[in-house]
């Protein structure tokens, strides 16, 4: 029951700075940090204290309501400092690594012969189990539940992405084990979706045991939540769970392995990077790896370069002394935009500057990439126009009234315009194009964690 | 431009909170981030902004007004002229032109951004655009010859009633322009309707025998045969009228660029002629009138509102599939109305304001239909 589906609202934004493939560093971190505000909703409790030393895949710290649910350390070391913010509320744990890493070690699991428990177990016991999320509201997936389906997306159409047949094409068989393994867990089936224009030449075109399906179009095409919507969107009381492409292969490799390797190749790329490529690092690895990565910022008045953990769009501003997050295999370096424009907004041409709309010139350049910076390009104002947000959502949802919805609280409309459906990134698009310069992905979060209180 | 910067780098501390000037902090961010765009970046979500926003739609909304402004403004002089039975030259009527629209857009402007200011100054956030693009088409859907003090208490009206006590730009109900024109309609009727009040006069000025500066839509009231302008002058707007609305072919041009900047909606344009045509003909096909479908489209402010004022974002339906029913709605009472009430030719500006009203309803049946999808999907898996 594979299927094509083109998809044609949507916007890859034109931004400079895209990595070569080659990799042009290999980190080995003197320290890692692994941070519980990587996932929604989280109250995390510690297991570990300072001093305490820690082989890679030994836990940190745990899900409170579900203490079975572990997260564990990139690699071997000693646990360095607790960080903690306002109210004592943990902000991460920060491990010195050793020089040479020591794994904790699993037996290797017969995923042929193991049943939906003894996989779930693993999972489970090896901290693999924070990969899983779960649809509606994008959480850590709850281990008792049996999902419609999983869906894992092969395109990345994000901003700048790490191109994934680069970082993951030599892992495939280690995916494909993941998939056997995940396969036991649901009656649905896994649906991957692959890129429509490049699939047949795809690494990931051989797994097997998956309802494959092709997706073509621009950004968001890519994301999971956009093709659920198209595949078989989630209904009240439906869950689903979505896996990305990295965990998998971190899933397959401890389940085969029975190691927790969560090293990965990381994307460096931005109009403010010197050299984008990828560099060989790990999870929770210091962004000060990079620094010699940080090219100029845009103009002189500038602040300086602002360095993100993730994507342009759904990124997180973790600074230079921040660290890589969870989730992410990519590192965007950003001139800060805080300096004065004169007219800027009357200037017939400003050839620079990239705009969706055609209110600029930039629709006749198609091939042009842009050097931009985090200038919000205006100031807020309330929302006027409304019909350009949904060119840029290909979903059967209305995204206006949802987010007028989410900012009135009200469950009821939420729910039926279609909360279940999405989760910030996939209205990261509309929150770039807003005239307005409304915080879109905020206001989603908000609607998304009030749900989550609520329906508790 | 150094200079200017570090002039204003330097007084803006008087302005912000703790400042002798504080009170005038929002009038002060106004001014600055019509010189400069601020240098304010993106804290949460996405780190990339796109380079539009609400100065740069309403700058091209305001562009694509300057051929009806400046044909209106020739119009004046031009209409001026013929009433008088002169002969001026060009330049001439082009001047006149001016002197009689200028003190209606200082009136206007004066007045309605003086409200602005003032009320984002009191609600204590940043002055809205848009008065900009209100403060340009009020001028030029009211006859030429409306007393500035009547204009005054309008363009106050419609700012404070139509969209402050909203709450500001992207909250208001009613196209604010139009408020600004019913207001007058309906308080001084003598000075809004008539064969009298479309061409300027001075005050020495006689209108020579047999001049006439009745509009085609109140000649048409009494038939076809009584029309004395041909397709052509009220295509290109050689006819008494509001001022922006009688040159068809600089709506036309306007048109354009809104359709092809994307600033306002091909759809809400396109079907509100279509609905006009439709109901226009219709009539005809029925024998109510013998007046051509198209001439509809030709006489009156039918496509001046159709392109400028029935498209405001604010205002119109939200929805795609909506934004048809709404637009064809709107072309559609305005040629009923011109049909059927005698004692008010022109439909337009009652249509519009009609259907603002009903846009959000309009909406709710489009989005109803989509949670009625939503929930059907779940209760058949």
């Amino acid at each position: 029951m594979s299927q094509h589906i083109k998809l044609k609202k949507g916007l890859n934004i034109p931004i400079a700075g895209e990595a070569v493939k080659e990799v042009t560093k290999t980190v080995l971190p003197d320290v890692v940090f692994v941070k519980p505000t990587d996932f929604r909703g989280l109250v995390p409790k510690l297991v570990v204290k300072e001093g305490d030393r820690v082989l890679a895949g030994q836990p940190l710290f745990v899900d409170k309501a579900r203490q079975e649910i572990c997260f564990c350390a990139p690699c071997s070391g000693t646990v360095e400092a607790i960080v903690r913010g306002d109210k004592r509320k943990l902000l991460g744990v920060r491990v010195k690594a050793d020089a040479n890493c020591e794994y904790a070690q699993h037996q290797p699991l017969k995923v042929e012969a193991a049943d939906a428990a003894k996989i779930k177990q693993a999972l489970i016991e090896r901290g693999l189990w924070p990969m899983i999320q779960q649809r509606p509201y994008g959480i850590v997936a709850n281990p008792d539940a049996t999902p419609k389906s999983i869906f894992v997306s092969a395109m990345a159409t994000a901003p700048l992405a790490a191109d994934l047949d680069f970082v993951l094409g030599s892992q495939v068989g280690y995916i494909q084990v993941a998939i056997n393994a995940l396969a036991k867990l649901t009656n649905g089936g896994i649906h991957l979706s692959l890129d429509a224009e490049t699939f047949l030449g795809s690494d990931f075109h051989k797994l097997t045991n998956v309802i494959q399906h092709t997706f073509s179009g621009p950004h968001p095409a890519g994301n999971v939540g956009v093709q659920i919507n198209h595949i078989s969107p989630i209904n009240k009381g439906e869950t689903v769970w979505t896996v990305d492409l990295l965990s998998l292969a971190t899933i397959g490799k401890c389940l085969k392995d029975g190691i927790y390797d969560v090293t990965r190749m990381v994307a460096v790329t931005g109009p403010a990077a010197v050299n984008p490529s990828y560099v060989k690092g790990i999870q929770g690895m210091p962004m000060s790896a990079f620094a010699e990565y940080v090219g100029e910022k845009i103009n002189e008045d500038a602040s300086g370069v602002r360095m993100i953990s993730g994507n342009v769009l759904t990124g997180e501003n973790v600074g230079a002394d921040g660290f890589l997050g969870f989730f992410d295999n990519q590192v965007t370096l950003l001139s800060e935009g805080d300096y004065c424009e004169m007219f800027g907004w009357i200037k017939p041409f400003r050839v620079k500057k990239f705009s969706f709309s055609r209110t600029y010139w930039s629709r006749f350049c198609k091939s042009k990439k842009y050097n931009m910076d985090t200038n919000t390009n205006g100031g807020v104002r309330a929302f006027f126009v409304s019909d350009v947000y949904g060119k840029v959502l290909p979903m059967d949802i209305y995204p206006v009234y949802l987010f007028k919805a989410c900012l009135a609280k009200d469950i009821e409309k939420m729910e039926n315009l279609g909360i279940y459906e999405v989760v910030e990134e996939d209205v990261a698009l509309c929150e770039y194009v807003c005239p307005s310069k409304i915080d879109i992905q905020s206001i989603i979060s908000d609607g998304i964690n009030l749900m989550l209180k609520e329906m508790a | 431009m150094n200079g200017l910067r570090k002039y204003v780098d330097k007084i803006k501390p008087t302005f912000e909170k703790g400042g002798k000037l504080s009170a005038l902090g929002s009038t002060f961010e106004a001014f600055e981030s019509f010189l400069f765009v601020p240098k304010r970046t993106t804290l949460r979500g996405s780190h990339v902004r796109d380079s539009v926003d609400l100065k740069r739609v309403i700058i091209i909304a305001m562009f694509a007004l300057i051929p009806s402004i400046l044909f209106g403004m020739y119009n004046i002089g031009y209409q001026h002229n013929l009433a008088i039975g002169g002969n001026m030259g060009f330049w001439p009527i082009v001047w006149y032109g001016f002197l009689k629209i200028l003190p209606l857009y200082l009136v206007t402007y004066i007045v309605g951004l003086a409200i602005e200011f003032g009320s984002a100054q009191i609600q204590g956030h940043e002055v809205n655009e848009g008065f900009l693009f209100t403060g340009l088409i009020i001028p030029l859907i009211v006859p030429v010859t409306v007393p500035l003090w009547m204009l005054a208490i309008a363009v106050a009206f419609a700012v404070i009633i139509g969209k402050e006590v909203f709450g500001g730009t992207g909250m208001n109900i009613w196209n604010p322009a139009l408020i600004a024109r019913a207001f007058l309609f309906f308080s001084y009727p003598n000075q809004m309707s008539g064969d009298d009040v479309w061409v300027s006069l001075r005050k020495a000025d006689v209108a020579i025998d047999g001049f006439s500066g009745a509009t085609p839509l109140s000649q048409i009231s009494g038939g076809l045969e009584n029309v004395h302008y041909s397709v052509a002058d009220m295509f290109f707007g050689f006819i008494p009228g509001s001022v922006g609305e009688t040159s068809k072919l600089c709506i036309l041009i306007g048109a354009c660029i809104l359709i092809y900047t994307g600033v306002a909606s091909w759809k809400i344009m396109f079907s509100s002629c279509a609905g006009g045509l439709a109901i226009g003909a219709l009539a005809c096909a029925l024998g109510v009138t013998d007046v051509p479908a198209y001439y509809h489209l030709l006489m009156g402010g039918f496509l001046f509102g159709s392109v400028f004022m029935a498209t405001d974002p604010v205002t119109a339906a939200q929805t795609e599939c909506g934004k048809w029913i709404y637009g064809f709605l709107i072309g559609a009472i305005a040629v009923v109305i011109r049909l059927f009430n005698p004692g008010y030719p022109e439909g337009m500006m009652l249509a519009i304001l009609l259907m603002n009203t009903f846009a959000p309803l309009i909406d709710h049946c489009v989005v109803n239909k989509n949670i009625k999808k939503r929930l059907a999907r779940a209760k058949t898996v």
